[in-house]
């Protein structure tokens, strides 16, 4: 990263840590607004970005760490070699940190994170930067939104027996404490109780069926969809009703002997139980009468406990360090939030049998060997060349071409999911770090004004991963809707066009930090000079103006609404 | 996206796609409105075989079949309401449908549809698609595959349109986000985002900004990164000539005489239908209307009469206005849920859900009038229908008569080629 001017002082600090799950609490928002005063003149205090708690560099240089990433730098390498293409250059240190940071936290980093990333040792910055997002909660917010979409979806479920934010807060907390992944998925699977006191019990009963005299308690066929598809990456919900018809791996049975596991999952009084007197029954096609059908695993059947109940067995068989299909959805799905597209398409069917591209063998090792270290997944996947490299060519007489995009040769140009982008415009448009950290007032406009957004913008729901363009509502939303526009008029208490144009010493200082702000880069030559001459001889609400013009110009570009 | 068929801007002619645009004149996608019009007007399709559209009535919640279009005799153990002769010899409607039943002759009836689909997401994934839910695929929705077969030529506004939509609007599916619906409000209220209070001038200079922004973020990048890729420019070019469009008008009933309102009824449901005949008057190929509150657990007559009440005037008034402007011929209408309503009451005077044998209303677009496929058990015992019709032939059956080969392969990202529909034409309406 090149140096340039010093951005613009910040004006007033963020504040000290507050909950986030006030925001989803009406009443208890209202008490904090009353409480407000209060708040602001206890915890009012100097500006400081606070680094983080707990880095140690010289860990990312020993062989336990680097092992993995050469291996994986070499396995690409050798991809590209065979393919004869060479890969781009890598990008710069702040577009890495911002893929980090939409990825991990759903937002673009402000510009007080940039400075703090810039002061830095060039060689430590990634690896810095990852330890101050795990540390953030919003880290652990989002991941946790992102995962529940892939283990209960986005639907509401059964009211009375479902409660989703309870186990994405959970979900959350697991994540914050970087608790084994395989740990994580056991308590999952294995769940028991009232769904509001054990949240990860609301896994199983988001299934409970509902106005069905037939079948009661929870969806055995669902959720085994579910662990199938989220825990080890295998989409045999076709086989409920059909042998597989694209191949001869999978029979029916091998579905409902999965199901079979859930069929003494029961609803009682005292929330979800074991019932041993509920056997799992169906009717096979061609079958007249349906039949009790046993617990069985579909593959390696010699790594299945021989003790426990029926879903503490299937959780050890999920887990198990030999069943490597678990860690390989886990690297798939880590690598397709870091990348914002997965590995091998889609991000939960992954041939059980192979091939498999190199990096995904060699990250499933490096995972189970570090006891299912989610953060040191991340880690390795971030400190490798082909996440490093940038999307584009430095030599725009050879751009990047199809075979470089489909080798990885290239950073992967993806459409941003919608509430990255309404964090980003929010971020970028307010300087500070929106943090939990951040003042409660802006934490609850930030909270409505993006779910607004987000359904106008279209909700992708559990369709992660999906390769689309943009659409007109999008463009029409970005150029007239009324979360950028709120963002670039003159406004004083919460713009950041305003502040910039107050406090920047001279034009080009202004221009800079705007670009930082949104696009987190400098200007090239053309747009800087493109922008010095549109702030030229302009004053006062003029001068505001055309910085806002400045922001809503850099948010309605297509770098800023694609990952890059 | 190069397994799309079509070019992605499909319903735009290819004169618009933003590179040929520059080819022609520089920053001509930023050039006003007025003239791309003109460059409409050269382009007008062939008015001899004018594409057709199709309007659609959705009824979400689950409409009971036995209190709309499926009545049965105040005798049987059904319990339904009274039933009213129509103009049709031999068709019933249920009591509440006064308006419709004297245009039955226009309409037909299919009171076998048949779905394996109990839930109301899933099943309205089918019967907006044809198809059943398929974790490995995302199947387009009828007017997503309606706007990508059928050419929108001169059209400003998006081609697919869907008016106060449930959670579940139409979507592009494998086709792409592009042909996923326009969603809209109650027509009585201005389109979101379509306005701006940024002068033309100052909006001018902050679109000459961006294209410097993108020419900068272009370097280095794929040729075709725009056109097939982000969409980006295309679809700023399309908001734009959206925002500008005389065609707009056509959402907005300010100005519509109160004789031509009055006749759909005073509700946001009434007003969608006539924003929907003025839609496809402007040249839009599929518009969805949704009318939900059907699912009537509880106290089903109340329930099912009362949303009766709103969709009679506006039906009616619907098929009755596509004929006087001569838009019937080529128009589909087609009404109902996404499945109908178990055929005795439950404990609470309600219904449950009841896939197994329910009705769709289809009218207009070329398809016969005053019939009735199929016929359900009047005594309500018997699941099974007589001459029973999959969800999937209902589709097959309209792209058929909307000029659309229904067998036509589509090839999707995980390869796999799928035909717009795999249903069999329903002969008996042609």
């Amino acid at each position: 990263m090149t140096t340039h001017d010093e951005p613009p002082d910040l004006g007033p600090p963020p504040l000290r840590p507050y909950r986030a799950s006030l925001r989803r609490n009406l009443t208890f928002l209202a008490l904090a607004l009353v409480a407000l005063t209060v708040v602001v003149a206890t915890f009012w205090k100097k500006p400081a970005l606070p680094g983080p708690e707990d880095f140690d560099p010289s860990s990312f240089t020993s062989p336990k760490f680097t092992d993995a990433v050469n291996k994986v730098d070499d396995a690409f390498a050798a991809a590209w070699q065979d393919a004869k293409l060479s890969p781009v250059a890598p990008a710069p240190d702040l577009i890495i940190a911002r893929r980090l940071s939409l990825a991990l936290t759903g937002s673009i980093p402000s510009l007080e994170e940039i400075r703090a990333l810039e002061a830095q040792p060039e060689d430590e910055r990634i690896q810095w930067w990852l330890t101050r997002l795990f540390e953030d909660r919003r880290y652990a917010d989002f991941i946790a939104e992102r995962f529940a979409r892939s283990v209960v979806g986005v639907e509401n479920g059964p009211f009375l027996v479902y409660r989703r934010h309870r186990l994405v807060e959970w979900l959350a907390d697991q994540f914050q404490n970087n608790r084994p992944y395989d740990d994580l998925v056991q308590s999952l699977i294995t769940s028991e109780g009232i769904w509001t006191n054990q949240p990860e019990v609301n896994f199983i009963t988001v299934s409970v069926v509902q106005n069905n005299p037939d079948k009661k308690g929870p969806d055995e066929a669902k959720l085994a969809t579910r662990v199938s598809r989220a825990f080890l990456g295998a989409r045999i919900d076709c086989m409920e009703c059909h042998d597989d018809r694209f191949g001869d791996r999978w029979k029916q049975e091998d579905f409902h002997q999965l199901a079979a596991f859930f069929g003494t999952a029961d609803m009682t009084l005292s929330g979800l139980r074991e019932d041993p007197k509920q056997p799992y029954e169906y009717r096979y096609n061609g079958m007249r009468d349906t039949e009790r059908v046993p617990a069985k695993v579909p593959f390696q059947p010699e790594l299945l406990p021989k003790t426990g109940t029926p879903r503490e067995r299937l959780a050890s068989w999920v887990t198990h360090p030999d069943n490597r299909a678990f860690a390989r959805a886990a690297v798939n799905r880590t690598w397709a939030i870091l990348f914002n597209k997965p590995l091998i398409t889609p991000v939960d069917d992954i041939p059980l049998e192979g091939p498999w591209p190199p990096a995904l063998e060699i990250l499933a090792d490096d995972f189970i060997a570090h006891d299912f270290d989610l953060q040191h997944l991340i880690r390795t996947i971030a400190a490798t060349q082909v996440f490093q490299l940038d999307s584009r060519s430095a030599d725009p007489e050879q751009p990047v071409t199809t075979e470089q995009t489909h080798h990885w040769a290239a950073f992967p140009l993806t459409r941003l999911r919608p509430e990255q982008v309404a964090g980003s415009i929010i971020q970028a448009s307010s300087l500070n770090t929106l943090d939990d950290d951040a003042h409660v007032i802006r934490q609850i406009a930030r909270f409505f004004q993006q779910n607004d957004f987000i359904k106008r913008f279209g909700d992708q729901g559990e369709d992660e991963f999906e390769d689309r363009g943009g659409t007109i509502p999008q463009r029409l939303l970005m150029m007239n809707g009324e979360l950028v526009s709120e963002k670039t008029k003159n406004n004083i208490v919460l713009n950041a066009a305003t502040r910039i144009a107050t406090l920047a010493p001279d034009d080009l200082t202004a221009i800079k930090s705007t670009y930082l702000a949104a696009l987190s880069r400098l200007p090239s030559p053309p747009e800087e000079s493109h922008f010095l001459e549109s702030l030229k001889d302009r004053k006062g609400k003029a001068r505001i103006a055309a910085l806002n013009d400045l922001f809503w110009t850099l948010m309605n570009a297509t770098e800023f609404s694609w990952n890059h | 996206m190069s397994h799309h068929s079509k070019s992605p801007a499909c319903n735009t002619p290819d004169h618009y796609s933003r590179r040929t645009l520059l080819k022609a004149g520089g920053l001509l996608w930023l050039t006003p409105v007025s003239d791309l019009l003109a460059l409409d007007a050269e382009s007008a399709p062939d008015p001899a075989a004018p594409p057709k559209s199709i309007i659609i009535l959705w009824l979400a919640g689950g409409p009971s079949q036995v209190d709309t279009f499926d009545p049965h005799p105040a005798s049987s153990p059904i319990q339904g309401p009274k039933s009213i002769p129509t103009a049709a010899k031999d068709i019933e409607l249920a009591a509440g449908f006064e308006q419709t039943a004297e245009l039955m002759d226009d309409i037909s009836l299919i009171r076998s549809v048949v779905s394996k689909e109990g839930d109301h997401e899933r099943a309205f994934y089918n019967i907006k698609t044809g198809y059943r839910p398929n974790p490995s695929v995302a199947h387009p929705s009828i007017g997503a595959i309606v706007s990508h077969e059928l050419a929108g030529d001169g059209i400003d506004i998006p081609t697919h349109i869907s008016i106060l939509p449930n959670q579940w609007p139409g979507r592009g599916g494998h086709l792409g986000a592009q042909f996923d619906a326009f969603q809209v409000g109650d027509p009585g209220k201005p389109v979101p985002d379509i306005s701006t209070e940024i002068p033309k001038k100052r909006q001018q200079r902050r679109l000459n900004s961006l294209d410097i922004v993108e020419k900068a973020f272009a370097q280095g990048r794929p040729p075709n990164l725009d056109r097939e890729i982000t969409l980006h420019n295309d679809t700023i070019a399309k908001g734009r000539r959206m925002m500008s469009s005389d065609q707009l008008k056509a959402f907005d009933l300010s100005e519509v005489l109160d004789s031509e309102k009055t006749p759909y009824g005073d509700t946001p449901f009434g007003r969608g239908c006539l924003a929907a005949l003025r839609l496809v008057q402007a040249g839009v190929r599929c518009v969805e209307v949704t009318l939900s509150g059907w699912d009537s657990h509880i106290n089903n007559a109340e329930l099912q009469a009362g949303r009766v009440k709103i969709l009679d005037p506006a039906f009616a008034a619907l098929i009755r206005d596509l004929k006087s402007r001569g838009l019937f011929e080529n128009t589909v209408v087609v009404c109902g849920g996404e499945f109908g309503r178990t055929p005795k009451l439950n404990a609470l005077d309600g219904r449950d859900h009841w896939p197994h044998a329910f009705s769709i209303a289809v009218a207009g677009g070329g398809l016969a009038g005053g019939r009735v496929i199929g016929e359900t058990d009047p005594q309500g015992d018997k699941k099974e229908p007589a001459s029973p019709v999959a969800v999937a032939d209902v589709h097959a059956t309209i792209q058929h008569t909307l000029g659309i080969n229904h067998e036509t392969e589509l090839m999707t990202s995980i390869g796999r080629p799928i035909a717009l529909s795999d249903g069999k034409i329903i002969k008996q309406l042609l």
